[in-house]
């Protein structure tokens, strides 16, 4: 009978093949993560944070926002007719919430200032736990709350902003967009433009004077100075000036025949229903009817503009009367639930949720670098603005942008807008080099 | 001379705004002796009489379309407001003309509000520090638009003009200049009509009635009043009603120029502090002239030919020019001498 010897030889040799044998998982499967990141879960629920402006200018596009993200934690905890869950594809979520967790969460309010959006992240994280912040709805607070995300290893994926900055020169490798951007804007609207008022234009810009309005200004400009029109001159507006005239004025004998408002919110109600006012709609110089053109729409806002955005052209990230399956399940579930059409603010952020939990349940994991790598390049249909691709370079999501024009003849308090062309993904695509930036690394945080 | 005279115009119009609230300000301290932050909010209140005038004449018989689906799948709703359906053609008026028409709406609702803030707060005030006024007359302002956002919401509100008054006018013409060289807003005309009425309405109570004789003596001697006999606290109340109603009714009038929302009462608070500093604490007629002079400066200084010379002058021109005027006259333009200065 031979009998067993253990030397320090056989020792060493155990050991190696053990070390081999235990490293074997995570070598042949790339995909799995440490499980210390930042708030990992443990019990039978995550919870995600929804940081949007319940108070202050914005609150009722927050409030739309909190609406959307309440529906779409519903849909994937397997609650309610499932919206648009039946209709995204690809899509791993089985309706069970998110990896076999129910998904929870805890909502802030950014009142649509930088410092009170990142101390409410900074709450949600450190004291609720989320595992994600999601919402907004200016692109300063976007910016603030990416950065703090980055910081304290957690996904972001940002609601309503619009700067070219987000994922631009401010990008973020734990950040992520689907919204559209200035540049995008500028891209959709300059042809639409061209076809409908020709290229000998003279444009003048009033521009609200923050990072948002100067950055459309500059693509709105680049995308109309590229079709022939001239600027004749771009003035900045302080923010929530209300009233515009002394602005307007100068306008009206400057021998522009176009006037471009590159304010959103209150200052876009206030300065178009005021250049209506001083008659620029009326006007005819140059030999041409003046127009007037707002690059950002939002339904939400357009409303308080009441009949003064009619014929009135712009862009806007979607729309509720799209006719594909995936917009028409969203707005049935929206509409049912709450008794009227989902904003584009609403719709960007349901979008963001389920994407977020879609890729956690591709990744296998919650870990945040799992879960960028899942989101980086993803390709999915059916969420209501065709085939869309979160771009690895910059986190930015690529698809198709509508151009829309004020309603002239609307059906309903909710018919402002109507749908006059869905600009195609290739001619709003850009090298992601122009915006400058850096993704830098993805932070897991710690546990 | 065109741009010189749409300024002006601007100016003007801008300033009507500015001296209607300042009146307000002036008349409470130059009376009370309170600094009241919560005139703006008083403002934004006048405002939203008209919203909700407008509301209530809006309200609708909602009948369900037996055919025609929501995009959501649940029935048509038609709509048609009871004042049409009650009313027919004269209906249609009312909601024409609802704006002006919140005027009746607004002079009895703001006088009960003025009435109700002095007699249950800020006559517990009146012995106090200044600086005591200002913060509890501040949290009353973010109460009352607060109060105004959980009703109505935080956008805007659209309140057109009539149809009337929607359009501009060739003010240029007029004045035998080429046509359309400078055309301004009917409304806004309207607006700066009605404040030099209201301001002029105000002076002649001050001036012309024994009601007003009695505020003007208790505004220089309150005690001496008071040991007439005359009940000079019961005067006082009134007057900070009339202040609320001279805020309120200039906050209905400017709705079709800003469409209203619960912040627009604090947008205006700081400027028209400004204009009673600028025209001296306590004077009506400075708080009047300053409100015009600084609508017309602010005016000027967004001219893109100034600003080419003095670039952000637009955003600093009425601080500017109250930091010299408290240089070169502390008391303001037309300040009391001992006003605020104990």
């Amino acid at each position: 009978m031979k009998k067993l010897s253990v030397n320090r030889r056989t020792v060493l040799k155990g050991s190696t093949a053990a070390g081999v044998a235990l490293s074997m998982p995570t070598f042949f499967h790339s995909k799995a993560y440490a499980a210390n990141f930042t708030n990992a879960p443990t019990g039978s629920s995550v919870t995600l944070g929804f940081n949007v402006p319940q108070t202050g200018a914005y609150a009722d596009e927050g409030g739309d926002e909190l609406r959307a993200y309440k529906l779409a934690v519903k849909h994937i905890n397997g609650e309610g007719d499932g919206g648009m869950l039946n209709t995204i594809k690809p899509l791993s979520l089985k309706g069970n919430g998110i990896l076999g967790k129910k998904v929870a969460y805890v909502t802030g309010d950014t009142q649509t200032k930088s410092d009170a959006a990142r101390a409410s992240a900074k709450r949600m994280i450190e004291k609720d736990g989320a595992l994600m912040i999601t919402g907004g709805s200016s692109s300063g607070v976007a910016v603030a709350v990416q950065g703090l995300c980055q910081e304290a290893g957690v996904i972001f994926m940002a609601g309503l902003t619009h700067s070219n900055d987000t994922t631009g020169k401010d990008k973020k490798r734990n950040g992520f967009r689907h919204f559209f951007n200035a540049y995008m804007s500028g891209a959709a609207l300059a042809p639409v433009l061209e076809k409908s008022y020709g290229k000998d234009r003279n444009a003048y810009h009033l521009t609200a004077d923050y990072t948002w309005g100067w950055t459309q200004e500059e693509s709105i400009k680049n995308s109309t100075e590229a079709i022939g029109w001239n600027t004749v001159n771009a003035v900045r507006t302080p923010l929530g000036a209300g009233d515009f005239s002394q602005y307007i004025t100068p306008v009206l004998n400057s021998g522009a025949d176009v006037l471009i408002l590159n304010h959103y919110g209150k200052d876009m109600i206030n300065s178009l229903t005021q250049a209506v006012q001083f008659g620029l709609r009326d006007k005819v110089v140059n030999g041409k009817d003046f127009t007037i053109v707002v690059p950002l729409y939002s339904r939400l806002m357009a409303q308080g503009a009441g009949k003064n955005v009619k014929g009135i052209y712009g862009s806007t990230n979607w729309h509720w009367s799209l006719q594909d399956a995936g917009s028409k399940a969203f707005v049935k579930s929206f509409g049912q639930e709450y008794g009227f059409p989902p904003s584009q603010a609403a719709h960007t952020c349901y979008v963001q949720t389920i994407m977020y939990a879609d890729a956690c349940e591709r990744a296998g994991t919650f870990n945040p670098c799992g879960v960028v790598e899942s989101l980086e390049g993803h390709k999915f249909d059916g969420a209501g603005n065709g085939a869309t691709e979160y771009r690895a370079d910059d986190h930015q999501c690529f698809k198709d942008v509508l151009v829309v024009k004020g309603n002239e003849n609307p059906t309903s308090q909710f018919d402002i807008l109507e749908v006059v062309e869905v600009t195609p993904r290739s001619q709003v695509e850009y090298d992601p080099k122009i915006f400058g930036g850096n993704l830098g690394a993805c932070n897991a945080g710690k546990a | 001379m065109d741009v010189i005279l749409l300024q002006l115009l601007n100016g003007l119009d801008k300033g009507g705004a500015y001296a209607l609230i300042a009146l307000g300000l002036t008349l409470t301290f130059g009376t009370l002796g309170i600094v009241n932050f919560a005139h703006g909010a008083l403002f934004m209140l006048g405002a939203f009489c008209a919203v909700t005038l407008k509301s209530l004449l809006n309200l609708q018989m909602v009948v369900l379309d037996p055919i025609k689906k929501t995009a959501w799948g649940t029935p048509l709703e038609i709509k048609t407001p009871y004042v049409e359906k009650w009313f027919g053609e004269f209906g249609s008026v009312l909601l024409e003309y609802s704006v002006p028409l919140s005027i009746l709406l607004a002079i009895p609702i703001m006088l009960l509000i003025g009435v109700a803030i002095e007699r249950g707060l800020i006559k517990h005030f009146y012995k106090r520090p200044h600086a005591d006024q200002i913060l509890v007359t501040f949290g009353l302002a973010i109460v009352m638009q607060e109060i105004v956002k959980s009703i109505f919401g935080a956008n805007p509100i659209p309140q057109p003009a009539p149809e009337i008054f929607a359009g501009s006018a060739d003010v240029g013409a007029w004045f035998g200049m080429n046509a359309g060289a400078v055309v301004y807003p009917w409304w806004r005309m309207v607006y700066l009509g009605f404040s030099a009425i209201i301001i002029a309405g105000v002076f002649s109570f001050l001036q012309f009635t024994t009601f007003g004789m009695v505020v003007r003596a208790g505004m220089a001697d309150r005690e001496t009043v008071g040991l007439m006999g005359i009940d000079i606290d019961r005067r006082f109340t009134i007057v900070f009603g009339l202040a609320a109603i001279v805020a309120g009714m200039a906050g209905v009038m400017y709705t079709p120029i800003l469409s209203p929302d619960y912040h627009m009462g604090m947008d205006f608070l700081v400027l028209s502090f400004v204009v009673v500093v600028v025209g001296g604490m306590g004077s009506l007629p400075g708080a009047v002239a300053a409100g015009f002079l600084l609508g017309i400066l602010q005016s000027f200084a967004s001219l893109n030919e100034v600003k080419n010379i003095f670039p952000g002058i637009d955003q600093i021109i009425i601080y500017l020019v109250a930091v010299v005027t408290l240089l070169v006259r502390p008391r303001g333009l037309m300040g009391r001498k001992g006003v605020m200065e104990s």
